[in-house]
């Protein structure tokens, strides 16, 4: 699959595209998503999500995608799980500290957002990942996030991260999420 | 005189963000002088206090290195615990490959509590290269989201969970850059980010390639960083031509050029000849418009970096 993933920050602009389009329409379908109930399609959407990005992107289901951030290179797949840019080991040529073999995937991520329109996203900090939303869906997070996003918040501890990192709100809500969030998304919750 | 424990809780001078000498001797536009204290492996303050002498007496502050190369030695809080209390400026650093975000925040107050004024924010080695392997990582935060962390936990007095913090830490915000290695069109902007992220000092790793990094500063000038941040330039002293490209090829980020190989393997006294480059290097970066200071590294050689830093003129020069 890294292959599919090279191709994939290769082809970055036209990625972004379409997931621009994939972005509205799980916006537009928010309120059918809401009656269905969200918990209900958690699971089938989740695993679709993962089959469609696992050969993609090589998708680790962080649950907080950011790729439109990050040049289309999952920064999941860097061993350090960094977010916010390549660390201080990247070997010559670009390749990586901990798996020699592989290209480092913040020098892949600046080379695609590079190519992107939103690519100035790569610019904003992120916060660190929330590991209990770890294997549910960022579609559903997203349509969720951007509906929800003049709603009032209604936990203080996420609106905490929300403040302390606006840009990356501002950029992609799922990266800081507030929306309420369905039982079946979070791990470790009944 | 520093700030030093024991010390009630008061606010920072004016205009400051922490009781930090360095942070001082930055904004005053003094040229300033960073050193690196490599940690004992034993549990003896006396075997800290041996390594932070010759330190002390040149520099503003002794960074203490928080198992650096994934290699396990006494904690970076508990040597910058000793060093306030003898009256050192510690640098107290913090790798994000081996504790959560749980324990770096309940860390991070600890240590100002005990008179930690500076914190350097570091992603950290792989834990492949040192000596545990099997070690699992951590990574919760990167470098970015911990020096974002730590601006809220002190501007905002809040923890990332929102909780109120009664007296918030004073810690002026250091992160490390290194401008040497791919990919090299992105490290101008990735230091833009963490500035952006909270950063306030700069420590870069060690730079061998003088005309790498002055390419580096000019971009860092372009995006006027310059100005929003101090950048102090890392150098050290080789021991050997072997030495030189042994680390190369096994520390992550460290890019020495063939010349300088190549001098030091021409050179009747390797030792001299690497020492001599190093002070070299620190008149250089003096030069360079946009840096602050220098940040003097040699492992496990305090000595020599005090008498490098002395014999570079650096201390005279700047008029204490
Ligand atoms: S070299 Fe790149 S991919 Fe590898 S650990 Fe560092 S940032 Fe991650």
């Amino acid at each position: 699959m890294y292959r599919i993933r090279l191709f994939a920050i290769r082809h970055s602009r036209s990625f972004e595209w379409i997931y621009k389009r994939l972005e509205s329409a799980m916006i537009a379908l928010d309120p059918v998503l809401a009656k269905i109930g969200y918990d209900r399609v958690e699971r089938p959407v989740a695993f679709v999500e993962k089959c469609v990005k696992t050969v993609l992107f090589d998708c680790k289901m962080c649950g907080q995608c950011v790729l439109s951030s990050t040049g289309m290179s999952c920064p999941m797949n860097c061993p350090k799980q960094l977010r916010n840019g390549p660390c201080g080991g990247v070997r010559p040529g670009g390749f990586c500290e901990v798996k020699p073999e592989m290209k480092c995937v913040w020098a892949l991520a600046w080379d695609g957002a590079s190519r992107m329109k939103g690519g100035a996203q790569i610019h904003t900090v992120l916060p660190p990942v929330e590991r209990n939303l770890e294997g549910s869906s960022s579609w559903l997070r997203v349509s969720r996030e951007k509906a929800a996003h003049l709603r009032e918040a209604r936990e203080k501890r996420r609106t905490a991260i929300a403040d302390a990192f606006p840009g990356a709100r501002a950029n992609e809500p799922s990266a800081a999420p507030l929306a309420e969030e369905p039982a079946q998304a979070v791990k470790g919750s009944k | 005189m520093d700030h030093t424990l024991p010390q009630p809780y008061s606010a920072p001078p004016e205009g400051h963000v922490s009781h930090s000498r360095l942070e001082r001797v930055l904004r005053s536009g003094r040229f300033a002088i960073t050193a690196e204290l490599n940690p004992p492996d034993s549990a003896d303050p006396a075997d800290v206090y041996e390594a932070a002498r010759p330190l002390g007496e040149v520099a503003d502050a002794i960074n203490a290195t928080d198992a650096s190369g994934a290699n396990c030695h006494m904690s970076s809080i508990g040597i910058s615990a000793l060093l306030t209390r003898a009256g050192y400026s510690p640098v107290y650093q913090i790798s994000c490959r081996d504790r959560n975000r749980i324990a770096i925040q309940g860390d991070v107050l600890g240590a100002a509590a005990m008179g930690v004024s500076n914190v350097l924010c570091l992603t950290g080695d792989g834990v492949g290269v040192g000596d545990q392997p099997g070690a699992k990582p951590v990574f919760d935060f990167d470098s970015l989201s911990l020096l974002r962390t730590i601006k809220t936990m002190r501007d905002e007095r809040r923890f990332l969970s929102g909780r109120t913090i009664k007296n918030p830490p004073q810690l002026f915000l250091g992160a490390a850059e290194n401008p040497c290695i791919p990919p090299y069109d992105w490290r101008p902007e990735r230091l833009a980010k963490k500035v952006e992220a909270g950063a306030e000092y700069i420590q870069t790793n060690y730079i061998y390639d003088v005309p790498l990094f002055e390419k580096f500063m000019a971009r860092v000038r372009d995006l006027g960083l310059d100005k929003k941040v101090y950048i102090l330039a890392g150098v050290g002293p080789l021991a050997s031509a072997r030495a030189a490209r042994w680390m190369r090829s096994n520390v992550p980020g460290i890019h020495v050029p063939d010349a300088v190989i190549d001098r030091m393997e021409k050179a009747e006294k390797p030792g001299q000849e690497g020492k001599k480059i190093c002070i070299e290097l620190i008149q250089q970066m003096r030069e360079i418009s946009g840096v602050s200071g220098v940040h003097v590294m040699a492992y496990r050689k305090e000595h020599e970096v005090s008498e490098i830093i002395r014999e570079s003129g650096i201390l005279a020069s700047r008029k204490r």
